[in-house]
């Protein structure tokens, strides 16, 4: 990030204590960005019908059942799961995922072409007018955000909503832009702004840490079971994300890494040891031709 | 809502979402407020932050139970048993709120000394007439008084209704009695005829053994609910109730509300702030479809549409109309200020103001008993907006089998509805029921506007009206209904513009001038809004209904509504944020009656005028200014005191007393026990559904007595309970929307961002059930009733919870309705399964408990389809006529559904 910002990083806070599936934010954001839908595909995937984040999902709701409490306080949802046995515990986690903005984003460094960029409020942007559909962004994000849109293979695949865009696909890569354009004229992107329960909350980043913080410790009071922040730290393995989230279960129940690192976090030191090992050699060589030559 | 409005006065609901976040505890029943209602939502989750229990007590678990601090699974069906088994703790306990219910309720009254209960009579309350499958209600009155009948239904007619039971108005009001005198009272409350007592002896059995035998809960659960509900109310506290058509849609769902009504008498909950009946209703302008009605039987503002029976012109329906205390006093006014509205200059003292122009209903004119009729060939044209019956409506196939017997349809909608093409695209015409070239039905779809295409207003279900403006020019041939209805009025206009027939009269004589504007010639909807707010002989907006007169000088075309165009400014349009004023947000948009938003709140206060306590004021007696202050508008007439006691013949508001809060009701007091309104019972009391796996636990009768079904052949019914032939039909099976579509699915299946997210019609089943049956995940699964079969994929989940009745488990199938064979995402149309066995106050459908199959594998395709229908169908009526059980059958006969 560049040190010479005027205006504060932005980003969000997903609270998924009060996320109630509704994926008001989905539609929101397709319909903001234009974004084609993602097929008709039944996945039995609990309520889940998008399955990840992808260049046609730009916020997308997981949805997790549990036999495990909500909270530890005695007082909690149980459902008789074995007609024979005691009730169990019963809970359904629902989180609305996103793009996380990473501070050491590794989709923005790899690009070739300039197309990603780290916008003012300190988000990152694919500019669709810029990027060449290289790829080489997708394997750099370890979230498995960034995709390419691929040309439908069959008029099965192909969105519905396509016609409607008038536009051929490229393999151009997509993913959430924190609604850049909206941000520009003073607005909170479109999903936060359509949260009916604010559980994605929009914000200045430093803010939005202090918030969670305190949410976190009403929580841990309340005994919610498992509450934990993810991604708020600016000392993890992508220098903190620019859209964090406060989740009641491990990472990867959400279908997210535990220990993201940015690929292109030892770059700066493979570079240097592939110059010093070219030196090396250079050197070798250079010792070899001079040393011949005697 | 009959239900809330002989519990307290109006059928609307009591309070308003945002309020929900003052409450100490919010239980959840009969709706699934997250997926459903999710905007208002975020007050419950409000709540909740603070300290609120949440409780949703529901079949399944949703995303409502997952938000919820205690999700309690009950069987589909079994409400009254659990809310019983809650007033029977609260009596039991000594919980109740005495002040209040001293004060404020019919809890004192003494009741006729011929009425016997439902304890007495295993099962029926007295005045059962089996001959007619009728309750004679006089036996159910106040002791001493005769029955009155209020504004609301005539359907079973004037001469006999007043004493068979008829019901005062869908989403009417309480009704009144004959005389203004205070009933005989014990304020003692040990009479062994006052409401209280007979309310202890009515729900003695409904103990919290009862209670998890008949719903399948544990006793643990159930008293958990039961404890921390007491512990929330009280003067420091307060608890809401939150329902929706997971109550309203049974044979008895008019009664599952009323038993909440009676719990938050009893508790003290209503007219306070957190406290309350939250009534969800399922669309925008549900609510405003019944104020400014849709229905056959009410005219705007429940004023009730008079029957044939009634002769004697604009006097005598006032006579009848007119309660002798609360503000059903000036129904004169109302009645001739909305025939001023309608016909204007031509309305007249002299011609009774063109009374005589209102059509006269005869008999139930009510939805499923038009479908009978279209079946039996009686109806000619239909109308169909902004609703897609053959998915919608209970039976599917019964809807659309009588689509195809008319001469003419006319739908009007967004999209071509599954309604619009029954005569080429239906489950009827893939099996080779219904041939294309033989349906006679001439159908003409209509385009309509969206709500952004057009202006115009939205009763939302907290009786507030908001305005929306027109964003874009509506495309092509698509119009607005405002602009459908001028336009065809005009037409109709015309064409018997020359007539001498007097039955064209009302049509020539109504007023028909709107502005217009633009190349389509669009009416104004703000003219259409000034004109139900009506005006002076001077044409001046009125500012509220108590300036109605009934001498003609007034013109109203819905009284309750009078004010929203005060200063003939819009308030509906008033856009003031709740942060730039109090939480009450009096300054966004407009709520009827008078901009009050939580109704019946001079019950905030104590009979002395002060509130119960610092933490739950709201509205109370300024004993300076002499007038009733608050955060909210006062519900009450604002100068009277709380000492005022009625001279002898007052009449009309006057009537009541300072003390009693239920201003719209003839005593003023909420009504713990509805001595008329109801027709199928002064008490709620538990039945099985219609269709249902068990017998009931408490009585020999089984179901609701008085539940409407018909002989249809079109609308067969599983064998039930104990008969033979009901192990055909095992599980129990309920209906339900989800987030992601809407109702029939017109608005949603044809959009790909929606029909995406719930891209297929499928079924939710627990582990253990799929177990049994051989059913896969994610695989598909056949579901049968004796009307049709659906095919769906299989959803296997925890979140579907089985009961335990009577220490046998049983399990429950959970489908959604949304499906058909239109749009982006089409599937298996719940509703084909449903029948047509109705609530017998309300007329609605039965979809929330029924019995079904359920099989591994897709359905029959083609004419396999109704033969496998009928195979199990036969096999399980063959039993059942051949086997019949030992005990003799239900001591009640077929309601023909006339």
């Amino acid at each position: 990030m560049t040190e010479t910002l005027t205006q504060p990083r932005m980003g969000f806070f997903t609270d998924t204590t009060v996320c109630i599936g509704c994926k008001a934010c989905e539609v929101a954001c397709k319909e903001w960005n234009l974004i084609p839908d993602d097929g008709l595909r039944w996945t039995g995937e609990s309520y889940d019908n998008t399955s990840e984040l992808s260049a046609n999902t730009w916020r997308h709701v997981t949805f997790v059942e549990q036999r495990k409490p909500l909270k530890l306080d005695g007082e909690t949802a149980t459902v008789e799961t074995d007609a024979a046995a005691a009730p169990e515990p019963l809970r359904w986690l629902m989180e609305s995922d996103v793009c996380k903005h990473c501070t050491h984003a590794g989709c923005l460094d790899v690009c070739p072409t300039g197309a990603l960029f780290r916008t003012e409020f300190g988000t990152v942007v694919v500019q669709e007018d810029v990027c060449n559909g290289c790829g080489y962004c997708v394997p750099a994000c370890p979230f498995g955000v960034i995709d390419q849109r691929h040309l439908p293979r069959s008029a099965d695949d192909a969105p519905l909503a396509l016609p409607l865009l008038g536009k051929q696909e490229d393999g151009r890569v997509w993913k959430c832009t924190l609604c850049y354009d909206r941000l520009k004229g003073g607005h909170e992107p479109a999903c936060a702004k359509s949260c009916p329960t604010d559980s994605i909350q929009f914000g200045e980043l430093d803010e939005l840490r202090e918030r969670a913080e305190r949410r976190l410790e009403k929580l841990r009071a309340e005994r919610w079971n498992g509450a934990r922040l993810y991604g708020h730290d600016p000392d993890d393995g992508v220098g903190g994300f620019g859209a964090f989230f406060l989740l009641l279960d491990e990472p990867e129940v959400y279908g997210l890494p535990p220990d993201p690192v940015v690929p292109t976090k030892h770059l700066p030191q493979l570079w240097r040891t592939t110059a010093i090992a070219a030196t090396a050699m250079f050197v070798g060589l250079a010792a070899a031709f001079i040393g011949g030559s005697e | 809502m009959p239900s809330l409005g002989t519990s307290f006065g109006r059928g609307g609901a009591t309070d308003y979402q945002q309020d929900l976040m003052n409450s100490d505890c919010v239980v959840i029943m009969g709706s699934n407020m997250a997926e459903n209602h999710p905007v208002g939502f975020q007050w419950v989750l409000e709540a909740r932050e603070r300290g609120a229990h949440v409780f949703h007590v529901d079949p399944r678990f949703t995303r409502t139970s997952a938000m919820a601090t205690k999700h309690v699974g009950i069987r589909a069906g079994s409400d009254i048993a659990f809310l019983g088994g809650l007033v029977h703790y609260i009596l039991e306990h000594d919980r109740w709120f005495h002040d209040y219910v001293l004060h404020y309720t019919n809890a004192p009254v003494i009741i006729d000394e011929r009425f016997s209960d439902t304890e007495d009579n295993d099962g029926l309350f007295s005045g059962w007439d089996p001959e007619k499958s009728r309750y004679d209600v006089t036996t159910w009155q106040y002791a001493g008084t005769q029955v009155h009948g209020a504004a609301g239904q005539r359907e079973e007619g004037f001469q006999e209704s007043a004493s068979k039971g008829e019901q005062s108005g869908h989403g009417g009001h309480g009704g009144g009695f004959s005389h203004g005198d205070p009933p005989e009272r014990d304020d003692s409350l040990e009479h062994p005829r006052c409401v209280f007592q007979i309310l202890k002896r009515h729900y003695a059995r409904y103990t919290p053994e009862l209670v998890a035998d008949a719903c399948g809960c544990s006793v643990e659960e159930f008293l958990h609910v039961a404890e921390t509900i007491c512990d929330s109310s009280g003067p420091e506290r307060t608890s809401a109730f939150v329902y929706a058509v997971g109550w309203t849609q049974h044979t008895k769902g008019v009664q599952m509300i009323r038993t909440a009504a009676i719990i938050q008498l009893l508790l003290g909950n209503m007219g306070r702030p957190g406290g309350g009946i939250m009534a969800l209703r399922g669309h925008a302008s549900i609510q405003g479809s019944t104020d400014i009605p849709t229905l056959y039987n009410i005219l705007p503002g429940y004023l009730t549409m008079p029957h044939t029976e009634h002769y004697g012109g604009l006097d005598a329906y006032i006579d009848r109309t007119t309660s002798p205390g609360g503000w059903w006093g000036n129904a004169n006014a109302y009645i001739v200020s909305l025939l001023k509205a309608w016909w204007g200059a031509a309305a007249t003292p002299e011609n009774d103001f063109c009374f005589s122009y209102l059509p006269r209903i005869d008999q139930d004119n009510s939805n499923y008993w038009t479908v009978g009729q279209m079946l039996e060939g009686n109806v000619q044209g239909y109308m169909v907006v902004g609703q897609n019956p053959a998915v919608g409506s209970a039976n599917g196939r019964a809807n659309r089998l009588g689509l195809a017997n008319l001469d003419w349809l006319v739908v009007r909608d967004l999209v071509e509805t599954e309604t619009a093409a029954f005569w080429y695209d239906s489950p009827e015409i893939e099996s080779g029921e219904l041939r294309t070239d033989e349906i006679g039905t001439e159908v003409f779809f209509m385009p309509a506007s969206s709500h952004l295409e057009k202006d115009g207003s939205f009763t939302n279900t907290q009786r507030l009206l908001q305005w929306h403006f027109k964003a874009v020019e509506p495309k092509e041939d698509c119009r607005s209904e405002l602009w459908f209805y001028y336009h065809l009025g005009k037409k109709i206009r015309e064409k018997l513009k020359e007539s001498a027939d007097p039955r064209d009269l009302p049509i020539q004589d109504l007023t028909w001038a709107y502005p217009t504007s633009g190349e389509h010639e669009e009416p104004s909807a703000e003219a259409v809004l000034a004109e139900i707010n009506g005006w002076d002989d001077k044409g001046q907006a009125l500012a509220g209904y108590k300036l109605l007169k009934p001498d003609g000088t007034t013109a109203c075309g819905c009284w309750i509504y009078c004010g929203v165009f005060a200063g003939g400014i819009n308030m509906a349009a008033r856009r003031k944020p709740h942060w730039e004023q109090n939480y009450t947000a009096l300054e966004w948009a407009w709520s009827w009656p008078a901009n009050r938003r939580l109704l019946y709140n001079r019950a905030s206060a104590d009979p002395d005028g002060n509130p119960w306590s610092e933490r739950k004021r709201l509205v109370w007696w300024d004993p300076e200014q002499k007038k009733w202050t608050g955060t909210d508008t006062p519900d009450f007439d604002e100068e009277k005191p709380p000492d005022y006691v009625p001279p002898d013949g007052a009449r009309g508001p006057d009537a009541i007393r300072g003390d009693h809060p239920f201003i719209m009701q003839a005593d003023g007091l909420g009504w713990i026990y509805a001595p008329q309104g109801l027709v199928d019972g002064p008490l709620p009391t538990h039945y099985e559904p219609h269709e249902s796996p068990f017998e009931n636990p408490l009585y020999d009768q089984r179901a609701n007595p008085r539940r409407q079904h018909g002989d249809l052949p079109e609308d067969p019914y599983n064998p039930t309970g104990d008969e033979p032939g009901s192990e055909l039909y095992p599980f129990v099976a309920t209906t339900y929307r989800l987030t992601e579509h809407h109702t029939a699915g017109g608005m949603t299946r044809f959009t790909p961002y929606l029909a995406e997210l719930q891209p297929q019609m499928f079924v939710e089943v627990h582990p253990d059930l799929a177990q049994e049956r051989g059913l896969e995940h994610g695989g598909w699964a056949t579901v049968t009733t004796a009307r049709s079969a659906i095919e769906a994929r299989v959803m296997v989940t925890d979140r579907m919870r089985p009961v335990r009745i009577n220490g046998r488990v049983h399990h429950q199938v959970g489908i959604p309705y949304h499906w058909g064979t239109r749009g982006l995402t089409t599937g298996g149309s719940g509703n084909d399964l449903t029948h047509m066995a109705l609530d017998p106050n309300v007329h609605i459908q039965e979809v929330k408990a029924f019995t079904c199959d359920i099989r591994p594998g897709r359905r029959p395709k083609g004419p396999s389809l109704p033969e496998h229908v009928a195979e199990l169908r036969d096999q399980a009526h063959t039993r059942r006529d051949q086997e019949p059980r030992v005990e003799p059958a239900e001591n009640t006969s077929t309601v023909p559904s006339q």
